[in-house]
């Protein structure tokens, strides 16, 4: 599935949009302690956060990250989405929680398994 | 292939950019990637080291065909007990720092994982240099 497919099967916003809506996603991870996002999450993943702040991008960009979701509203810094844009990773948001989130990409199978 | 940094430790919003470069130079090499992430998961967490408790230092890294080698140097305050901050969890970080996502106090270890070979040297109230060696073969 296309990160564009996620944002509208799940009526997920866009904070910063690139090419990267074209992007293939295979998987996902939930984290919000940045070591642990570099050590274990995956290229082309979507990542789960609350961590809306520029050294988001940062880890997201090193790891190769598809797409970051910032759950529960979180608000991102503007040069978060600067840096975002200038990376070519998307930034989307929804109000649902973490666990609400990834539960539901689960029961639909959408991501082809946990990558 | 000699590169080199300066980190500026005052600039939160830049730390990681060293890192990046690093990545970018290497996929341009056409290393593999599996390699890339090693170096990039453990230069990370060194650059940002620098950056959260030693006001920054530099960096430099030299890519040889058997390895890469990776050198950060500061002039911060040093690691009185390595081997305590080498354990997982073990974290000196402010509230603040925290409250980014960092200070999990796996930094140290993820260095140690994602390298082939990790000397860390330190002297209180001089500094640390962090060598982290990544073998290509």
């Amino acid at each position: 599935m296309t990160v564009g497919e996620l944002v509208k099967k799940y009526n997920l916003s866009i904070l910063s949009e690139s090419d990267g809506l074209n992007q293939e996603i295979t998987g996902g991870y939930v984290g919000d302690l940045l070591s642990f996002v570099m050590a274990h999450a995956k290229e082309k993943m979507v990542w789960i956060t609350i961590q809306g702040h520029i050294n988001t991008i940062a880890v997201a960009s090193l790891v190769g990250i598809g797409a970051i979701i910032l759950a529960e509203g979180s608000e991102p810094t503007a040069d978060m989405l600067e840096k975002a844009q200038e990376n070519g990773i998307p930034v989307l948001t929804s109000p649902l929680s973490s666990f609400e989130i990834a539960y539901r990409f689960g029961m639909d199978q959408t991501l082809g398994g946990i990558g | 292939m000699k590169l080199h940094f300066e980190v500026d430790g005052n600039d939160f919003l830049l730390a990681g950019d060293a890192s990046g470069k690093v990545k970018n130079v290497l996929k341009k090499l056409g290393i593999e990637s599996s390699i890339i992430r090693k170096i990039a998961i453990a230069m990370y967490e060194a650059e940002m080291n620098m950056v959260i408790h030693a006001n920054g230092g530099r960096v430099d890294v030299d890519i040889l065909p058997e390895q890469i080698q990776v050198v950060l140097q500061d002039t911060g305050p040093g690691i009185p007990d390595i081997d305590l901050a080498m354990k997982e969890g073990y974290s000196t970080a402010s509230h603040e720092i925290r409250e980014l996502g960092f200070g999990a106090g796996m930094g140290l270890p993820n260095m140690k994982k994602y390298s082939d070979n990790l000397h860390i040297t330190s002297e209180v109230g001089k500094g640390t240099k962090v060598e982290i060696i990544i073998l290509l073969k």
